[in-house]
């Protein structure tokens, strides 16, 4: 503790489980816009990717209520958002944008992409399976080339709904953030935009990671074409998320109000390493620099010629690194938002307990569950091409 | 008109159930006056607005200490009611004679607020409890409901002891308060209905830094700093001309 | 600047708590005629006096009010009963990390420099400036829920458990709040805290449950020297009216359009 902060403010309010909550959303976000890049925008490359995104961005959604839900002092009581939300505050409405992302677009679009796959699957298999597939296809067996447009281009539409949606599910954290005057290292009107667009990051980084790792462990060969786009788009996504965050940053600089000297102190003294070294540095700069020049985002083939061995290599690293720089932004917007004191004179410190129920242990585990999730439902769904049963020929022109 | 695709059925179904159960449990489970006067439960004010009182509030006391209070009320702790000294008596109220409030002899009591303090306002009655008759209880010689000071303060350092320590070291030593201030006599016992009086003109710090004989400082009186007062720019306890 | 021939300083002036009358004329009556009339039996044990505490707050209209609270600086001598006050009351709890209202003591170097404190609150006494010649100004300032007209903790609550009831005082319903600590963060004053027991928000009420029964707040009714002053805030003959028609007022933050009810008289341009 530095300064003179109020004494209520002793006792940090929001600890690394809502730290983890935004991060989550993220990768929600991100995930499904990478998904809707096939499905929409008829980026074929990243195809091999699409199912894999899908069901990413649902293990991932379950888990993101769960620190939330975690951190409440009377955890019994949330139903209570969903009977009397007032209407005026942002936080009201994550009932609604999450039920409406999970069921309306997630859900949806997932079952209408595996029905066919699922009736098919449950009459080649037999036992509890055989009846798992018939009950997850609610019934609706018919695969005449009829319902099977209909799924199509019901899906397609879902996809173009979900791209919006999936905007305001994490646009809209970024304004539970935003939106608070009383805090000016949240108070902007860049968060939600910044947070968009550092879940695209996120999203693509993490899809890219799981796609390398899975097709690996299953002994198959990586689609380069594929890997590369993935690659492409995540120096896109990096370069307009690393302009805006720069813009916000050089905005407050300009600006220079009240609140910039305690700021400055809370950059300089509490958020040194994990801004500018995990965010700016291994966050930003080096993935910028490394996919700028090996993948084909600038470059045809790239700035420099690489094996695609060695490009793997550099994707997957800087894919982690990625994840690591924006772990470290919501770090830094959550807790950095509340290491100074409103009276603008203090900062105070925050200690992450090891364990308990706001603590590490719990992080982890949070942050783990959502891959045990993916790999159950990749157990039931599986994403993989090679499973997939034979699509219906041009789908997008039927 | 054609039959819509199997799908959409099925889908109607999972998708009805699942907003009719939401609309069913707002039904249920919203609290009664959840609404009623706002969004909020409107219970909720009346069972904040039920919580037992714990500080009486000085017309309680009066209803029964009136012999106390009537004094009390006319002396210079007038302002200060009952339970500040002895503390919250509201189960004194609803128990008279089972709960008495305490009784308090000690001098922390006091010097919680008469122990000086630089950031308390001007005038306020200060004493330094180390120096001040120290381990005598201080209700030995004042009366707590009606204090007067014993006698009123000779020196002005009783109260505004943070100008006379900067005097002390100050070029001004030598001058006494009253040389620039003339206090009223009231003001020893009533600070703030008296307030004392500073120099008005020019010509009195010029009875010393405008004639040479006396061997201060001097400043030429008709083109220095005209038109100010000397005092707005110098600070008199302390000036910084030596 | 005050007109201090218009203000009755030091004599005669006004307070709630010497005068008695803590809410408006008409509550006051009532209340001393409830008061006579209350007395006499209870001092011979006949009567209870819950019963009487609900009559009285049976008859309160809370549609009637619109409270406020003045806080005189210059009056403030940093004694913190009314933080102590406060903590009995309203029970809450004693850690020093939980306040519905603290004092804060402002020192302000000449070199520029602004060193503020509030060891617990104030209430064990403030130690001793360091280089106390070196100090330009010096003052205490007494800080609570500033129960804003226009709140972001109300607005930002996603549940409907915290709210400004019809007298203009923002409460919290314990019953109902999830503990999301989202009106902490909205709150720019740092008034608010999780009660650690209740895991719910804790802040001031203005002593709501005195006011229904015509008291005032409990920090008002010990300040010893009137340097809190509660009544209505519009146009009727309360302490309140009388300390805003006197003084320039000045309000905490009022660049966040919080519209706060707490209104300072002599607040230094450093308080924030």
């Amino acid at each position: 503790m530095q300064g003179y902060i109020y004494p209520n403010e002793y006792e940090l309010q929001w600890s690394l489980l809502i730290v983890l909550y935004p991060y989550l959303t993220g990768l929600v976000a991100g995930a499904f816009i990478l998904a809707s890049l096939e499905r929409v925008f008829n980026v074929k490359e990243v195809q091999p990717t699409y199912r894999l995104a899908l069901l990413t961005a649902l293990a991932f959604l379950i888990v993101a209520p769960l620190p939330l839900q975690a951190h409440l002092g009377h955890p019994e009581r949330s139903y209570q958002i969903f009977l009397t939300p007032n209407t005026k505050s942002a936080m009201a409405m994550f009932g609604f944008v999450y039920a409406w992302y999970l069921m309306v677009v997630l859900l949806l679009e997932i079952w209408l992409d595996y029905r066919k796959d699922m009736v098919q699957w449950a009459q080649a298999s037999t036992g509890w399976r055989r009846w798992l597939y018939y009950g997850l296809t609610l019934g609706a067996t018919d695969l005449s080339p009829r319902a099977l447009r209909f799924d199509e281009s019901a899906g397609r539409w879902i996809t173009i709904i979900g791209i919006p949606s999936a905007f305001l599910l994490h646009g809209y954290v970024g304004f539970i953030f935003g939106s608070v005057k009383a805090n000016p290292w949240w108070s902007s009107v860049l968060m939600p935009v910044v947070f968009l667009f550092s879940a695209i990051v996120s999203g693509i980084a993490l899809v890219l990671v799981l796609y390398m790792l899975t097709t690996m462990f299953r002994w198959q060969k990586i689609d380069m074409p594929c890997l590369d786009k993935l690659a492409q788009f995540l120096f896109y996504a990096l370069v307009v998320d690393a302009s805006l965050e720069s813009l916000d940053f050089i905005h407050r600089l300009y600006e220079a109000e009240e609140s910039i000297e305690i700021l400055g102190q809370l950059v300089e003294n509490r958020l040194f390493i994990s801004l500018i070294v995990l965010q700016v540095l291994i966050g930003t700069l080096i993935p910028l620099i490394a996919l700028g020049t090996t993948s084909p985002a600038l470059r045809k083939g790239g700035m420099f010629r690489t094996p695609p061995d060695l490009r793997q290599l550099i994707y997957l690293t800087s894919a982690v690194f990625v994840q690591i720089g924006i772990f470290s932004i919501r770090w830094n917007v959550v807790i950095g938002g509340q290491l100074f004191s409103k009276s603008l004179r203090g900062l105070t410190v925050y200690k992450v307990e090891l364990l308990g129920i706001e603590g590490l242990g719990m992080t982890i585990a949070l942050l783990v569950l959502p891959f045990a999730i993916l790999w159950a439902i990749a157990k039931i769904l599986p994403p993989w091409p090679e499973s997939e049963a034979v699509r219906p020929a041009a789908p997008q022109t039927a | 008109m054609r039959s819509l695709p199997q799908q959409v059925p099925r889908l109607a179904i999972v998708f009805g159930v699942a907003l009719g159960g939401l609309f069913v449990a707002r039904g249920l489970l919203i609290p009664d006056t959840f609404g009623d006067r706002g969004h909020y439960r409107a219970a909720a004010v009346d069972s904040i607005a039920a919580q037992p009182v714990k500080f009486a509030g000085r017309a309680e006391c009066a209803v029964c200490h009136d012999d106390v209070l009537k004094p009390h009320g006319a002396g210079n702790h007038r302002g200060v009611t009952c339970e500040v000294c002895h503390g919250p008596a509201q189960a004194h109220v609803l128990a008279p004679l089972e709960v008495k409030p305490s009784v308090v002899r000690k001098r922390e009591l006091c010097t919680a607020c008469h122990a000086f303090d630089p950031s308390r306002p001007l005038g306020f009655p200060q004493i330094d409890p180390v120096a001040h008759n120290p381990r005598a209880p201080c209700i030995g010689c004042h009366r707590p409901h009606t204090p007067e000071p014993p006698t009123p303060p000779e020196a002005c350092s009783a109260c505004h002891g943070h100008f006379a320590r900067q005097k002390a070291v100050s070029p001004h030593a030598a001058l006494t308060c009253e040389t620039c201030h003339q206090a009223p006599p009231q003001h020893r016992t009533n600070p703030r209905a008296a307030l004392p009086g500073k120099p008005e003109s020019r010509t009195f710090c010029g009875q010393c830094h405008g004639t040479p004989e006396t061997g201060v400082p001097q400043v030429e009186m008709e083109s220095h700093g005209q038109p100010n007062l000397c005092w707005q720019c110098h600070y008199p306890h302390y000036p910084e001309i030596r | 600047m005050t007109p201090d021939g218009a203000r009755p300083s030091g004599s005669g002036e006004v307070t709630p708590a010497q005068g008695g009358s803590p809410v408006d004329r008409r509550a006051f009556l009532g209340h001393v005629i409830e008061a006579a009339c209350a007395g006499s039996p209870l001092l011979l044990g006949v009567v209870k006096l819950p019963a009487l505490v609900a009559q009285e707050s049976g008859g309160y209209d809370a549609t009637e009010h619109f409270y406020g609270m003045g806080v005189d600086v210059t009056k403030c001598i940093g004694c913190a009963r009314c933080v102590a006050a406060c903590k009995i009351e309203n029970d809450v709890p004693e850690e020093p990390y939980f306040f519905n209202t603290w004092i804060e003591r402002y020192v302000l170097r000449p070199d520029g420099r602004v060193e503020v404190d509030s060891p617990n609150g104030g209430l064990d006494g403030f130690p001793p400036i360091e280089d106390e010649g070196n100090v330009l100004r010096t003052f205490f300032v007494p800080k609570l829920c500033n129960h804003c007209e226009n709140p972001p903790c109300v607005q930002v609550c996603p549940v409907g458990a915290t709210f400004i009831t019809e007298d203009g005082v923002v409460l919290v319903d314990e019953e109902y709040c999830i503990g999301c600590r989202y009106c902490i963060q909205a709150c720019p004053y740092g008034a608010r805290y999780m009660h650690p027991d209740k895991r719910v928000a804790g802040k001031c009420t203005f002593c709501y449950h005195r006011l229904v029964k015509g008291k005032v707040p409990a920090c008002v009714e010990v300040c010893p020297t009137g340097a809190r002053v509660f009544g209505e805030v519009e146009g009727r003959a309360t302490p309140l009216a009388q300390f805003m028609r006197f003084n320039d007022l000045q309000v905490l933050k009022p660049n966040l359009n919080t519209r706060p009810k707490v209104y300072y008289a002599n607040l230094d341009v450093e308080v924030r």
